[in-house]
């Protein structure tokens, strides 16, 4: 199978290293992996923050670049979230200001062929040990937009638990917002700040040294909110841990 | 609408204030999580949630697609019924409606039972311009109202208070209202509502006129229904001789059947409870039983333009249950009182800026009071999808766009100080659709990143201020792509 990695552009330019990582898993796996070198950004700043016609175009280039895969991945659950949920709503905007649905015909693709990582790993390719290791104990935060907007239900938590030396933590409160929520985060700085501080807060209390997430996005803030609380704790991204084997371990 | 919350300061304000209140938000704190944890266990009894919830949804769309139908139907129902229906299109009209009707009786004082409406009309104070006083029956209204307060909650208007500081305000004010709280008293629960009690009980027999609201209109029967938990609104809609109810024209449902859904889906959304210990309906008057003058007051008030909003119109589905608020990370830290409005939280934040329009520094923060988590979605038994409509507000704010106003079609401007954010959005658009200018920019960002600051100036001290920045990495994912991967470089 021969898929199209969409990386983000947050993980592009600030977390490469988690690309890496997906993929080093993938190819692992027996998936052929591709990455689009045009591919840039899904637009859900833009759209989130009320600037619906400036993310238009970036769906449009979106389906151009990735019409051909058979499959979609991308390490993010807010932009997998942004293309599957999303991108359908703009169309049905676009055809009700009079602009006929040639948004939702060029969409219409990729939409479905959209999967979050753990996703695809769960779903698509039926494995939930993905032959991992990583000797650290580990707490997950499922993110808002994979939690409620993918529906990732269990799938990260059981990921996580077949990886060998991996000891997983609840984390309470888990279902709570951390407080990023794109430009919420600077328009209501306290508000996010305050959020952020509580979930590293409850974090902490779960003795973990690690605080997992499949959304870069998300740790940013909070890995952000760690450093300034000079707290030991550390941010990783899911798709890292789930890369890390014995012979190739992540830090 | 109302005069009581101009003048707020926007949303961020307004809410670091409260982030900063410790007590605040040690109240709010425990009263949302601790009724958050309950309602999801009253939910989790019924097998049928996820059919009531559609059924809930369906009922109110319907409703609303035909309103015009049944609210017709419903002035019919009413006056057949021997009560007397009024149309007040605005506050101000409500008000001076209202404001006769109790002159008419030749009173100058009226017991009220929990109606939102008549706050977000600020009838009390209407009432009060023209010597008329009117006493909140309802034990959080009383407290907010003795406190000279404003309600921070849908259902607990007074959320944000403790029982020490409940205590203080009955000691102090009490007295000046009416009874006072008696002598020594503690911030023991039952010391607290037995001084409530008796200083309610000398207004309820002496009022000759009651105020209230409505939880749902039965359009069929003219049945209006009124659930709350403290019976005090009994004894407002059945002492009084006269009784004036103020109520939003979305509150009609077609069929008695349909309270079947509501009936359900309410009291354990509100309050967890499997049934709420007060359901009172009337309908018109009857003889030796209850008020002998029943007048409705139906209000639209900024309604009608919301309804005429292909995506904002279902903010109208809202029973008003505040499960939104409780499960809410934004309120919980940023109390009620920060949406400067009746009407707090989630639902506020979508409800207040379509029924007072975007103009306001207040109503046009509203619609950004939210990290957009989707917890509000998930709890709302009428499944108001609440992040769609801020999204959809928030371009309204931005980009400005068609909208109905006083019942006319009018394209907005962009609200303003939003210049340099367009602006930036449009550079990134225009990068973004052009993958060389990404490029460059991140070779920029990668070479020069020894240079980067964890904290930043200016509009980006927003984050650093409490944050520190991820640093640059040596080169981005797509240089290491090309180098490692180049031969079979993607189609693209
Ligand atoms: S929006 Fe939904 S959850 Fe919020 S108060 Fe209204 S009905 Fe309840």
């Amino acid at each position: 199978m021969r898929v199209g990695l969409f990386l983000t552009c947050v993980n592009d330019t600030l977390y490469p290293d988690t690309g890496r990582a997906v993929v080093k898993l993938l190819t692992r796996l027996g998936v052929e992996v591709d990455f689009p070198m045009t591919q840039t950004c899904c637009g859900q700043a833009h759209y989130n923050t009320g600037y619906r016609h400036q993310a238009e175009p970036l769906a449009w280039h979106f389906s151009d670049v990735f019409g051909a895969y058979e499959a979609i991945v991308t390490p993010s659950g807010s932009c997998g979230a942004m293309v599957r949920e999303l991108y359908p709503r703009m169309g049905e905007r676009a055809a009700a200001e009079g602009r006929g649905d040639a948004l939702t015909r060029a969409l219409a693709p990729v939409v479905p062929k959209t999967f979050e990582l753990t996703e695809f790993l769960v779903d698509v390719l039926g494995v939930t040990d993905v032959g991992a290791c990583y000797p650290h104990k580990v707490t997950y935060h499922p993110t808002c937009h994979g939690l409620r907007g993918l529906g990732l239900a269990d799938r990260p938590r059981r990921l996580l638990q077949a990886v060998r030396g991996l000891e997983l933590v609840e984390l309470p409160g888990a279902e709570e917002c951390c407080g990023f929520g794109g430009t919420f985060a600077l328009k209501n700085a306290e508000l996010s700040a305050a959020m952020g501080a509580d979930k590293v807060r409850s974090a902490e209390s779960t003795g973990a040294d690690v605080l997992c997430a499949a959304d870069n996005s998300c740790l940013m803030h909070l890995g952000g909110t760690m450093s300034r609380l000079q707290s030991d704790m550390r941010p990783v991204h899911i798709a890292e841990i789930l890369a890390s084997a014995e012979e190739d371990p992540a830090v | 609408m109302s005069g009581t919350f101009v003048g707020m300061p926007a949303f961020p304000e307004a809410a670091s204030r409260a982030v900063r209140d410790a007590t605040l938000r040690g109240n709010l704190r425990h009263a949302t999580h601790t009724i958050r944890a309950k309602r999801a266990q009253a939910v989790a009894e019924l097998s049928d949630w996820a059919a009531l919830r559609t059924a809930g949804m369906r009922i109110k769309e319907h409703t609303l697609r035909h309103l015009d139908r049944y609210l017709v139907q419903l002035e019919e129902s009413v006056t057949a019924a021997g009560g007397t229906v009024h149309w007040a299109l605005d506050a101000e009209e409500a008000n001076r409606i209202v404001t006769r009707l109790v002159q008419e009786t030749g009173e100058s004082e009226v017991v009220k039972v929990k109606s939102m409406a008549t706050q977000e009309i600020g009838l009390n104070e209407a009432l009060a311009a023209e010597g008329i006083r009117a006493y909140e029956t309802d034990l959080a209204e009383l407290i907010v109202q003795l406190g000279k307060d404003r309600p921070s909650h849908i259902l607990v208007p007074a959320i944000h208070r403790n029982r020490g500081e409940i205590r203080d305000i009955f000691r102090t004010e009490m007295g000046r209202w009416g009874r006072p709280a008696p002598e020594g008293l503690t911030d023991a629960p039952a010391e607290l509502a037995e001084a409530a009690r008796r200083h309610l009980r000398e207004k309820f027999l002496r009022a000759k006129v009651g105020i209230s609201g409505a939880n749902f209109m039965v359009a069929e029967t003219g049945t209006l229904v009124v659930v709350e938990s403290e019976g005090n609104g009994r004894m407002c809609l059945t002492l009084p001789q006269t009784l004036i109810s103020v109520v939003g024209i979305e509150k009609v449902v077609p069929a008695w059947r349909d309270l079947e859904v509501f009936l359900q889906t309410l009291p354990r959304s509100a309050t967890a409870e499997r049934m709420n210990p007060y359901t009172s309906m009337w309908t018109g008057t009857t003889d030796g039983d209850g008020p002998r003058t029943f007048h409705l007051v139906l209000l639209d008030n900024g309604r009608t333009d919301t309804l005429a909003d292909r995506v904002g119109r279902q903010a109208l589905r809202c029973i008003r249950c505040s499960a939104c608020l409780n499960v809410c990370p934004v309120y919980e830290r940023a109390g009620g009182h920060a949406y400067g409005s009746v009407y707090p939280g989630p639902i506020g934040a979508i409800l207040s800026p379509q029924l007072r329009g975007t103009a306001s520094a207040i109503d046009a923060s509203l619609p950004y009071a939210s990290s957009l988590c989707g917890a509000c979605y998930d709890v709302c038994p009428v499944a108001i999808d609440i992040p769609e409509v801020l999204v959809h507000l928030r371009e309204r704010v931005v980009e400005g766009g068609p909208a109905v106003r006083e019942g006319n079609r009018v394209v907005l401007k962009p609200a303003k100080g939003h210049a340099a954010e367009r602006a930036a959005m449009r550079a990134a658009r225009w990068a973004f659709t052009r993958p060389g200018a990404l490029r460059a920019g991140q070779r920029l960002a990668s070479g020069t990143r020894r240079l980067h600051p964890r904290t930043l100036p200016g509009p980006g001290r927003a984050w650093s201020g409490t944050r520190d920045l991820p640093a640059v990495p040596v080169e981005p994912f797509r240089d290491w792509w090309q180098r490692t991967h180049g031969g079979k470089e993607g189609t693209g």
